[in-house]
């Protein structure tokens, strides 16, 4: 008898750590790749807060008169022989004679800005879409989602082109276009959480319990759609930077001397026979940024996907 | 069958109807009056109330609509403004560039991919899995661009004058001339016509175009200059292809039929191709449907590398320089594309999965 209850006191301390956050956390973390895409990205928000004290450079200072180089000169490092008489520039110097190494550190914020600013937009308004949608159903909903079918009927880095040309270009107006085409991802994501939750006992019982469909809605169906919400909006992440890139890269997004990732390698590209080095790190720099949520985004979802749990 | 096809064309028509609706709206809101940017900024107010009126622009919305619906489903899609020809015509002479790119990355992609993804499946955990995971998980993460000057700058550049070395840019060699397979095979053609133009498409494929006229010459050269415009624009899709194909793979490896296929002493490639493989195929193809918008938008970067006159290139050229005739009807062209070929894949599950009787 005493023993069986020792064995119930046993189970219950177990209860409490086996609470969905823990379990969750744990799986989470015996995934690979969550574990290297996390830690890369915390360690690129560390860059992106300590980029003045890391860059040895403003990242839009020109160097011209100020010190002895010439433009797009190689990278320079003394730990590797380069001659200590001359300036050091890690990742050598740019078109404008501007330090690559410091534009590049400062490009991680502009990068990481652009990834959570549009999945973030992105999100909110898919969210509420696709919860509307699917909690309300009807012709609203109807309308909703086929909206997003036309918009998904668009390879989305060409509508984000379209919507820039209407906007004009920029920065912000590519952060916008990137938004908008990627909303109909989170509001699908949603209302199909939101189509099974609302049918399970404990949103009945809310609802016999008096709940306003706004309490029902908000307080007791979305708190339980958010998982694959994360799961997408990290990848979206992914998507978003390396939209936004590309976008750059055309001229349509951020603007010289702004230090973004794929203005730099726009502004280079023609140099890549002559000074591959303004190529290669910035594209280097957005494919570690992109891996890192990419990474992220497969573990969580590992994680989280209860299929894929043994 | 026949009914269920019937049904989802039609279903297809609202989503086709609402990109018109989008592109419409997205051409009429590009800044700028249409009339001064087709005939210059010195246009009188009289000149450009003539022209608004021959355009249709003095028209209500709703009416001009009408009008620009009418004229698509009639395959007429206006004058390019800066080009002062039919956009349809210009549209002709840019695809086969682009279809010829898009086609030949995704057959690499399709052809490494899956492979790659069945041998980390079978292998899992293994070396080669984690190594394939690798490539594939980069492979996702890097943009198409820079990948493609990069691989511009080591095979035409590093190995230059060495048997590997590939040409940066073009579809052909300045001095190789393809010639046509209508004059080939002496088909009589007038210029400018209808039959000439559809000709001519085919024969702008210059694979397509080489290998059925035995040009050898053209045919090699053409090759060597797509094939790093086409490695560039395969390697999002291979990855993605390699990656679904891989956990498809394992999802059926699990199942109780396999385990029966193995325990009645079938051979182990057998019951991976015939048993597995065959039962994994249905959302690589979907997958690979999808993969359709991923190379539209990819062709766009991958022709500015590498200097290719195709759709995509077109399309950012026009849309710099507001020629909005031309934008409309490409973004009509290639989404009304990618919707066509997702209905291809939706209507081909029949084909791949038996047991999904689509009515």
């Amino acid at each position: 008898m005493v023993s069986e209850l020792n064995d119930t006191k046993e189970k219950g301390k177990d209860y409490r750590s086996n609470s969905l956050f823990w379990v969750t956390l744990r799986s989470i973390v015996r995934q690979r790749s969550a574990i290297i895409g996390g830690s890369i990205l915390i360690i690129l928000v560390l860059v992106a807060i300590f980029a003045p004290v890391i860059a040895p450079y403003d990242p839009e200072e020109v160097l011209i008169g100020k010190e002895d180089i010439r433009k797009r000169a190689d990278p320079c490092i003394h730990l590797l022989g380069c001659p200590e008489d001359e300036p050091q520039h890690i990742l050598g110097v740019d078109g404008n004679v501007r330090d690559v190494f410091s534009r590049i550190i400062f490009g991680t914020r502009v990068s990481l800005f652009i990834g959570f600013s549009t999945v973030g937009f992105a999100i909110i308004v898919g969210t509420l879409l696709g919860a509307i949608g699917g909690y309300l159903g009807g012709w609203l909903d109807n309308v909703i989602m086929r909206v997003m079918d036309v918009l998904l009927a668009f390879p989305s880095l060409l509508l984000a082109i379209a919507i820039v040309t209407v906007l004009g270009r920029g920065l912000q107006n590519a952060l916008l276009a990137i938004a908008i085409v990627s909303i109909p991802r989170y509001a699908r994501v949603i209302r199909g959480s939101v189509l099974s939750i609302k049918e399970q006992e404990f949103v009945s019982a809310s609802r016999a319990l008096g709940g306003g469909h706004l309490h029902i809605l908000f307080r007791r169906i979305l708190p339980n759609a958010i998982p694959p919400l994360i799961v997408q909006g990290t990848l979206g992440i992914a998507a978003a930077i390396l939209e936004a890139a590309a976008l750059s890269f055309l001229g349509l997004g951020a603007q010289p001397p702004t230090p973004e990732w794929g203005t730099m390698l726009g502004s280079e590209r023609n140099q890549v026979f002559t000074a591959p080095h303004l190529v290669f790190y910035p594209g280097l720099a957005i494919m570690i940024t992109v891996l890192a949520f990419n990474l992220l985004g497969d573990g969580l979802r590992d994680a989280i996907d209860p299929r894929l749990k043994e | 069958m026949t009914q269920y096809t019937i049904r989802r064309i039609l279903y297809s028509i609202p989503v086709l109807i609402g990109i018109l609706v989008v592109t419409f709206v997205i051409a009429r809101s590009i800044p700028g009056d249409p009339c001064k940017a087709m005939l210059g900024e010195k246009a009188t107010a009289e000149v450009c109330a003539r022209f608004n009126k021959e355009q249709g622009l003095d028209q209500p919305i709703p009416v001009q609509f009408w009008i620009y619906m009418n004229d698509v489903l009639r395959g007429d899609f206006g004058e390019s403004i800066r080009y002062s020809r039919p956009v349809t015509i210009i549209l002709i002479e840019r695809l086969p560039t682009t279809i010829e790119l898009g086609l030949t990355a995704l057959v690499i992609s399709v052809l490494i991919g899956i492979p790659l993804g069945v041998i980390s499946a079978v292998k899992r955990n293994s070396l080669i899995d984690v190594f394939t995971m690798l490539i594939a998980n980069t492979g996702v993460s890097m943009p198409v661009y820079w990948l493609g000057l990069m691989l511009a700058y080591v095979f035409a550049l590093l190995l230059l004058d060495t048997p590997l070395w590939l040409p940066p840019s073009g579809r052909l060699t300045a001095g190789v001339i393809p010639t046509p397979f209508y004059e080939v095979w002496g088909l009589s053609v007038v210029e400018e016509t209808f039959r000439y133009h559809v000709l001519e498409f085919f024969a702008n494929m210059y694979l397509l175009n080489s290998l059925i006229t035995f040009q050898w010459e053209v045919l090699r050269d053409a090759v060597k200059h797509l094939i790093l415009p086409s490695l560039a624009l395969s390697t999002i899709p291979l990855s993605i292809i390699a990656r679904m194909t891989r956990s498809s793979m394992l999802e059926v490896l699990r199942q109780d039929y396999i385990r029966t296929a193995r325990a009645k002493g079938l051979r182990e490639w057998l019951v991976i191709l015939k048993h597995a493989f065959r039962n994994a195929l249905l959302p690589i193809s979907t997958i690979i449907g999808l993969q359709l918008g991923t190379l539209f938008a990819g062709a766009v970067l991958t022709e500015t590398i590498f200097g290719l006159a195709g759709v995509g290139r077109m399309l950012f050229e026009a849309i710099t320089a507001r020629d909005f005739p031309i934008v409309q009807a490409f973004t009509v062209v290639i989404a009304i594309g990618y919707v066509l070929a997702n209905l291809l894949v939706d209507l081909s599950y029949a084909f791949i999965d038996p047991r999904i009787k689509l009515d």
